[in-house]
């Protein structure tokens, strides 16, 4: 097993939802309820990734994070190292690669508030955030907790995408996808099931306890 | 106005055409009245802040909520206004009490607390404090929502079709109770309906509003039955409307030549002899008179009809009257059991009375 690769994993998961999900959940809410004539070409854009051949995605993220490339340069000159084949560069992709898993089910989620319900949290007096907060949120709460399962577990399994852009760096951007893919090149297939049937397994617990909270929460709602 | 009274002026073209003029004092119940699309939901919401129209003023008291002139506009949050909307429009995920406690303004927790509590006693939802919306019935739903209404402690009430979602028997408890709590609130209070039968139970005065503009505001029994043009009366569900020319003025009867009949009716000086009117008449001043003509004796507004149409609907049977010359039947009822005294049937000849007391007059459009 290794582990190490798991733990990248999973820090990348997690560093993935704790930056794409706050930010998602503005730009859904913002998609959900702003009427604009560029609507459709912003919400294609957002779901690009979810169409788009990971390699392709992957071409394109490594052109646009070389060495060569202004991001690059400029990432170099601040960080010290290269954005490509870095785990920087990785998480860069990640958040890209992710964004249709983490703006979609919160913007349904939002479209599926009745106007008349936010504007009842305005005549009752009720301050933006706090209308967000107490009233927003909580009924948006199953398409947040869908877009932080979803996210997290395609991270975990994103494959493509990380490897055009990543490479296969020993602790650095070799993810426990790659590494199942390394072992079966390597003709280790225990190895490679070992690791496959624990990223089956978290991927599992994790669908699992958000089909469970949601299914409590509209209990609770009816 | 008195203080603390709302004064409503707006205007625009697009996208819903409005030219809506209201006033409603402090206490006072003013129902806005018009058929779905008439603009009265579009008029509320500007009221509570919801929409912002092109031209504009919604003062209260001396607060100006709304001054498009001087480029002023509070929203919603800043207007303190309570509404009730059409389908209430609780907070699902919340409780009843947290429905109220959430519109309560900011203070201690406890006073505050006490304060949703005491709105949903008073709405008589005491026990229902932890129940969800979802499992409160029709009628418990638009109490929390009236309760929500008032923890704001509103200077305005609005109220948006609030009994159209509920079944009659729920309604009429509700408007008990609605009648119960108008006297012991002092602000002014909006209620949009289409319902002319529940503008005039409930309210002080009513407004008619067609196609965004306000057409004529008044007590309701005198705007049913003094229209002021032909389109209001046409709103309040006159039947019976027809044209004639104002002949003169007697000291207690203004003269009116209908298809060359000469009715005597309440006296109308502000039509000048020879101008041609519409005039209406309600279906309780078109009298049947007694089939013996002997008992008959001297009255003024006889007329001729032969029974064109017979419809019993419950416990009426509504008549449609042919005059000779008249296009337009002459339309009343009478109560079931006494039809059998008339022996009526279709093509009988009858002489019916307009009492003149209930025509009224109005300028042609």
């Amino acid at each position: 097993m290794d582990w190490t690769a798991v733990g990248l994993s999973l820090r990348l998961a997690l560093l993935t939802v704790l930056i794409l999900v706050p930010a998602g959940l503005l730009v859904a809410r913002w998609l959900a309820w702003t009427p604009f004539r560029a609507r459709p070409l912003v919400e294609a854009l957002f779901a690009l990734p979810l169409v788009l051949p990971p390699t392709v995605l992957g071409f394109y993220l490594l052109v646009t994070m070389g060495a060569h490339s202004p991001l690059g340069l400029w990432f170099e000159r601040v960080a010290g190292q290269t954005l490509a084949f870095s785990f920087s560069g990785i998480l860069v992709a990640s958040l890209i690669a992710n964004l249709p898993f983490a703006i979609q089910p919160m913007q349904r989620a939002f479209e599926a508030i009745a106007p008349e319900v936010r504007e009842a949290a305005a005549v009752s007096g009720l301050s933006r955030w706090r209308s967000f907060w107490r009233i927003e949120l909580p009924l948006a709460w199953p398409g947040v907790l869908s877009a932080i399962v979803l996210t997290f577990a395609h991270t975990l399994g994103e494959f493509g995408v990380v490897l055009m852009v990543g490479g296969s760096i020993p602790g650095e951007t070799r993810t426990a996808a790659i590494a199942i893919y390394d072992r079966v090149q390597a003709f280790d297939e225990a190895g490679a099931g070992r690791m496959a049937a624990l990223l089956l397994a978290i991927s599992m617990v994790a669908i699992s306890a958000s089909y469970l909270v949601s299914a409590r929460v509209g209990r609770r709602r009816g | 106005m008195a203080e603390g009274g709302l004064v409503v002026e707006l205007r625009q073209s697009a996208p819903i055409a409005l030219e809506a003029q209201l006033a409603c004092a402090p206490g006072e119940l003013l129902a806005l009245v018009g058929p779905s699309g008439s603009g009265k939901t579009t008029v509320l919401r500007a009221i509570a802040g919801l929409l912002r129209p092109a031209v504009g003023r919604v003062q209260v008291g001396t607060d100006a909520w709304l001054d498009t002139a001087r480029g002023r506009c509070l929203s919603a949050r800043e207007r303190r206004v309570g509404l009730v909307f059409q389908h209430y429009a609780l907070f699902p995920h919340l409780s009843a009490l947290e429905n109220v406690l959430e519109a309560v303004p900011p203070g201690a927790p406890d006073v505050r607390r006490a304060r949703a509590r005491g709105l949903l006693e008073r709405m008589r939802l005491t026990g229902l404090d932890d129940r969800l919306p979802r499992s409160l019935s029709g009628g418990q739903q638009q109490r929390v929502a009236l309760a929500r209404a008032l923890a704001r402690e509103p200077q305005v009430l609005l109220l948006d079709e609030p009994f159209s979602a509920v079944d009659r028997a729920t309604r009429e408890r509700l408007y008990e109770q609605l009648a119960e709590l108008r006297g012991e609130l002092a602000m002014p209070a909006v209620l949009v309906t289409h319902d002319l039968e529940e503008a005039a139970l409930l309210a002080d005065r009513m407004v008619i509003l067609a196609a965004g503009r306000t057409l004529q505001a008044g007590a309701p029994q005198e705007v049913m039955s003094r229209p002021a043009t032909l389109a209001v009366a046409r709103q309040v569900g006159m039947k019976n409307l027809y044209q004639g020319t104002v002949r003169g003025h007697e000291a207690e009867h203004t003269v009116l030549d209908w298809q060359g009949r000469v009715l005597r009716v309440r006296r109308q000086t502000q039509f000048a002899p020879g101008s041609r009117v519409h005039w209406c008449v309600p279906a309780a001043g078109v009298l049947l008179l007694p089939p013996d003509p002997s008992a008959i004796g001297a009255l003024d507004n006889l007329v001729e009809a032969r029974v064109a149409r017979l419809l019993p609907l419950g416990q009426q049977l509504l008549l449609s009257l042919a005059v000779a010359g008249e296009a337009h039947p002459l339309r009343t009822g009478l109560p079931r059991h006494v039809a059998p005294r008339y022996a009526l049937h279709e093509g009988m000849a009858l002489t019916v009375r307009l009492r003149g007391e209930d025509v009224h007059l109005m300028l042609a459009d």
